[in-house]
């Protein structure tokens, strides 16, 4: 009996032994990502799977112990299937893709000017420039939409001055549609654009542009044939992180987009506090997980591209 | 010609992007309850929001969260980061770098609900956390910004020049002495940074926080966000116009900081 005592208590000494302070920094962040990252992603899926239920919480289990030998797992399909046939689901998922997609755009139409005005004046006022992009990112959030919202209602900014100069009779209807929304995702997610494309622009050869000016190249096509290709990679990353945000924003098409501008955020948020129905709104929440999953590894591939092809 | 080109840009898109919160801190201070009149200056909405019982007390929950999950996020998240840029390939470290990273691209609406699930799952079978509070708030707050965190300290652990912890080592410091002897403070500023980083995130989420605050935690934007539901307060003017004031004056102190720093580093 002695014996086994010492015999556990060695072995439990080598463990702790083994346990390094390496192995106890890998851990700390790893437990608290698996519990609080990974396990609410597995919860997701399996109540994406199961069926709607007036109870707490409002879904059955999927995974049954029907009799002492038989565990039966059921998977319900129909939440899924709901979200393709049902039109309100199918235009929220093209409302939020063209929306996204047009705010990544004009981010990009905005932001290439600006990263290279930034990125060619002199050195002396570079950083304060890039600074004054940052500081509006600062403030808050809600802060930035609810500026727009004066700027754009009925009686806000806009309609108030085109009334006084007579340019208007009744004040037009600027927000509360998709263009509203936009402009708010363009307002909000600029900065973002903006740095990647700077970083980018700034690495850049201008000798480059000088010989093919030399060589007899038109601004124009200097502009297409040398800046943009190497301004390719700020590009990508730009548009990446103007996509991926705005395909599942919420807050900006709730406030400025109005009833008829129903993202895939806002169909989450209204099955889940509108309809009670978790099932439904965790089905949401994983197409539009597979939304943004698709171009973060796009933009990842192209990195390792561009990384590979400097090699 | 090109120098006025340039100059243009900048000017249309900076005033793009400051004018919109130019007209707020204009109008905080306007007496009319409508933006379509001025009627004389007037602190009359800062008096209102300070005699607002229900702001004051979602102020104090929300910088109470804010500072809380900053504190716990710089700390988990500068481990991460010694982790991803320090240690060797380990089993496992792809995984460890995606699931530290990813909520970085998780959609806040996604990552409510899914932490929400997780938690009555967890108050179903252990009990805890129960009844919401502001626990809940601060866990997810901590898992949203972690991963800011670890990309900034991350950046900065991969710039630094490893001959001198590694010369610490050689002359017989403990792995644990030159951390606090000589990474700490070189990384320092970045760690600033990552902690009012965490803290704007924590301070400006509104959607997450819907999702898991209890009925006594409900945070200041989810209270500007339901008053905004019903269009313009000058109320949130005046509130907007602190926050800001704030805001901006600490994101221009950390960036003089950083920017001494900087002088101090290439001096030596």
């Amino acid at each position: 009996m002695y014996r086994i005592e010492e015999l556990i208590i060695s072995w439990f000494r080598d463990l702790v032994k083994k346990i390094t302070g390496k192995h106890l920094l890998i851990s700390v962040p790893s437990i608290w990502t698996a519990i609080f990252f990974i396990c609410p992603c597995l919860i997701l899926v399996k109540i994406s799977f199961s069926d709607s239920l007036i109870a707490s919480p409002p879904y059955t289990s999927i995974i049954d112990m029907i009799s002492e030998y038989t565990l039966q797992i059921r998977l319900n399909l129909g939440n899924y299937l709901v979200l393709f046939t049902d039109e309100m689901y199918l235009r929220g998922f093209t409302t939020s893709i063209l929306i996204a997609g047009a705010s990544t755009v004009c981010c990009l139409i905005i932001g290439f000017p600006m990263a290279y005005a930034i990125a060619r004046s002199s050195e002396k006022y570079r950083s304060i420039l890039l600074m004054l992009v940052l500081l509006p990112f600062w403030t808050s959030f809600l802060i930035r939409v609810y500026a727009w919202i004066m700027l754009l209602s009925p009686c806000g900014f806009i309609n108030t001055l085109l009334m006084k100069f007579h340019l208007i009779n009744s004040p037009l209807q600027l927000m509360n549609n998709s263009y509203a929304a936009c402009i708010g995702i363009i307002y909000a997610y600029l900065p973002f654009m903006i740095f990647p494309l700077y970083s980018a622009i700034e690495k850049m050869d201008y000798s480059l542009i000088e010989a093919a000016y030399d060589l007899g190249s038109s601004p124009i096509r200097a502009f297409f044939s040398i800046v943009v290709p190497l301004a390719a990679p700020g590009v990508y990353a730009g548009s990446a992180l103007v996509f991926v945000p705005a395909i599942g924003e919420f807050v900006i098409p709730e406030l400025l987009g109005g009833a008829q501008t129903l993202t895939i955020g806002r169909l989450v948020w209204n099955e889940f506090f509108g309809n009670m129905s978790w099932p439904t709104a965790a089905a949401l929440s994983i197409i539009l997980l597979i939304f943004v999953v698709i171009p973060t590894i796009f933009t990842q591939k192209q990195k390792e591209i561009s990384l590979l092809t400097k090699e | 010609m090109r120098i006025t080109w340039s100059k243009f840009v900048l000017t249309v898109g900076y005033l793009f992007l400051y004018f919109p919160l130019i007209c707020i801190v204009i109008y905080s201070f306007n007496e009319s309850r409508f933006v379509t009149v001025w009627s004389g200056f007037s602190l009359k909405w800062y008096k209102a929001l300070m005699s607002n019982p229900i702001m004051l007390r979602a102020t104090v929950t929300s910088l109470k969260i804010a500072c809380i999950s900053a504190t716990i996020s710089v700390v988990l998240g500068t481990i991460a980061a010694i982790v991803i840029t320090r240690f060797s390939r380990f089993r496992g470290k792809s995984l460890f770098v995606g699931t530290v990273t990813a909520p970085l691209v998780m959609p806040e609406v996604v990552m409510g609900l899914s932490l929400l699930m997780l938690f009555v799952g967890m108050e179903k079978h252990f009990g805890w956390p129960s009844g919401g509070g502001t626990t809940t708030v601060i866990i997810a707050h901590i898992t949203l910004t972690l991963s800011y965190v670890t990309m900034v300290v991350q950046a900065r652990l991969q710039d630094l020049d490893k001959s001198v912890e590694e010369a610490a080592l050689d002359l017989g410091a403990s792995p644990l002495k030159v951390f606090f002897v000589i990474t700490l403070p070189m990384i320092s500023p970045s760690i600033v940074v990552g902690w009012l980083l965490a803290f704007a995130l924590s301070l400006d989420d509104v959607v997450i926080a819907s999702f898991v605050a209890g009925p006594g935690s409900t945070t200041l934007p989810m209270i500007v966000f339901s008053s905004l539901r019903f269009g313009i307060t000058p109320e949130v003017n005046a509130l907007a116009t602190i926050l800001m004031t704030v805001l901006s004056i600490g994101a221009i102190i950390s960036a003089v900081c950083i920017y001494k720093k900087k002088k101090q580093m290439d001096l030596i």
